[in-house]
């Protein structure tokens, strides 16, 4: 294509855009909706996913020592640990240690617990993580099962549940981006199926001097495309601004917490590239749809 | 140039438009297609542009078998044919000068190609002082002059003409016969469905008159030949 003609086909779509300002507006606005939730959509899921995948690393298993276990039986113990096949790592944690994170973990209310210093109430522990983090209920269980085992942690349930959670917040907002996304098509094909019946003679005539299918559709096409950047203004600046803001204060809570959402650098300009594209595949689409039934003659 | 065997066309509706029609019409010949109203002319010549396609029988046009291009081919196919119908086909809200341009910017001609040649054929027609003027300016007559000057631009072997004077006072017909005659005279085939007698009889040229989807008659310098 011919660089007068691309001059021609951006200016004609942009004239058409302009030209049916209302139904201009009623899509742009359905894609704006649609995009905002996909992108609100998208923002909660990946940073759920995002923080499961965290907790899922840090999960391990606490086997706390019976008490009065001799040095002897806790090396052995070690050793059976040791061998269990999925097991990728063992550390001894001492109760003195134990407690020293508690605290920590704790900020101004774990110093309370330091009255404990002289008189640690806690176990010693042996830290394991399984090779594969989905194993780590099976390697747990084999654990408790040994001897001078006292207790086994592990925060499994609670991925577990984190997981649950966001396939079921997916899956429904799955199924309400994808209504509302063909609702956005079918707006926006219905506009431009407008601005071509005002220009069916047109593109008859265009036909009737030898204009090829791909010429005629063109201007078509960048409407459409217009149609969707129009839609994703605002859902980018309520993405980024939004993101900015959460990522800002989210901070403060996150010194008690040991997860992080995603940073605002790159994760907000991806998401914005992402909620473009989509806009403007819409777009795009919905414009195909429309053009598609004329063009036959 | 144009070659019909036993055309035979059904529209959905039923109507028999063209009940095996077999002609054969040579390069820079000029020919009336006449016969009353629903007897198949305009779908004659809708079928030499691949507007319409036959159901059996052969075209072949420009020496290309119409019925048989693809959808792909059509658009190259058209622009060896010129158009020109009743009621003038402009964009009214286009000038002159860019209603003429519109068939060479479909075509992707370069914008300095474009001005001389639309310059040049506005010349051709007599137009060249309303390049400005938009379509509801001008008479109908001048409306069809631009008409012709866009069917032409792409120098056409073919001119087809659906009763080009219908809409025309008799004394402007006279002028649009001239200008048509003239296009003929540079070697272009010219098509024309027209119910006019005066014309026909007074330009004598071949004429081939159809009824009922049919050909009924067919002559050299022939008239009219029906009453009104």
């Amino acid at each position: 294509m011919k660089f007068s003609t691309l001059k021609r086909h951006l200016k004609e779509g942009a004239k058409n855009t302009w030209r049916n300002s209302w139904m201009t507006i009623a899509s742009v606005g359905a894609v704006t909706t649609t995009l905002i939730l996909v992108g609100i959509f998208l923002v909660l899921m990946l940073n759920l996913n995002h923080i499961a995948g965290e907790l899922e690393e840090d999960v391990q298993i606490k086997a706390l020592i019976e008490l009065t276990t001799e040095q002897a039986a806790v090396d052995q113990l070690e050793e059976n640990i040791k061998s269990i096949n999925q097991v990728a790592s063992v550390e001894f944690q001492t109760k003195d240690e134990e407690l020293d994170n508690l605290i920590d973990s704790l900020g101004e209310q774990g110093q309370a617990w330091s009255l404990y210093e002289q008189d640690n109430p806690l176990n010693d522990a042996f830290i394991v993580k399984a090779a594969n983090p989905q194993e780590t209920g099976q390697v747990a269980q084999q654990i408790s099962e040994m001897e001078h085992v006292y207790e086994v942690n592990y925060g499994q349930d609670y991925v577990d549940n984190l997981f649950a959670f966001n396939e079921y917040a997916r899956n429904i907002g799955l199924a309400l981006i994808l209504a509302l996304v063909f609702t956005a098509i079918f707006l926006i094909s219905n506009t431009i199926k407008i601005t071509i019946l005002a220009r069916k003679k047109e593109i008859g005539i265009m036909k009737l001097v030898g204009a090829t299918n791909s010429f005629i559709r063109w201007p078509f096409f960048i409407e459409g495309m217009l149609l969707g950047i129009l839609g994703s203004i605002i859902p980018i600046s309520i993405i980024l601004s939004g993101y900015y803001y959460l990522s800002q204060n989210v901070i403060m809570i996150q010194e008690f917490s040991f997860v992080e959402i995603l940073p605002f650098h790159p994760f907000a300009w991806q998401v914005s590239g992402l909620i473009l594209g989509i806009g403007v595949s819409i777009g795009v689409w919905g414009s195909l749809m429309s053009v598609r039934k004329f063009l036959k003659v | 140039m144009i070659e019909m065997q036993n055309v035979y066309m059904k529209y959905p509706n039923g109507v028999v438009a063209l009940n095996g029609v077999s002609v054969s019409i040579e390069q820079g010949e000029f020919v009336y297609i006449v016969g009353p109203s629903g007897a198949g002319k305009s779908t004659f010549t809708k079928i030499m542009f691949r507007e319409e396609t036959p159901d059996n029988g052969q075209v072949i046009v420009n020496n290309q078998e119409v019925s048989t291009l693809k959808w792909k081919e059509v658009p190259h196919f058209r622009r060896n044919i010129g158009v020109v119908y009743q009621d003038f086909r402009l964009l009214p809200k286009l000038t002159v000068y860019e209603n003429i341009a519109f068939a060479l910017e479909v075509i992707e001609e370069s914008p300095r190609n474009i001005r001389k040649r639309v310059m040049k054929v506005l010349d051709q027609v007599g137009l060249k002082n309303k390049a400005r003027f938009i379509p509801d300016e001008l008479s109908g007559g001048e409306q069809q002059r631009v008409a012709i000057a866009r069917a032409i631009i792409n120098h056409p072997g073919l001119l087809i003409a659906d009763e080009p004077t219908g809409n025309l006072d008799p004394e402007t017909s006279w002028e649009i016969m001239q200008l048509l005659e003239d296009i003929n005279a540079s070697g272009t085939t010219v098509i024309m469905a027209t119910h006019s007698q005066d014309i026909v009889n007074s330009i004598r040229k071949r004429v081939i008159a159809m009824e009922d989807g049919m050909i009924v008659r067919d002559e050299h310098r022939g008239e009219y030949g029906y009453e009104i």
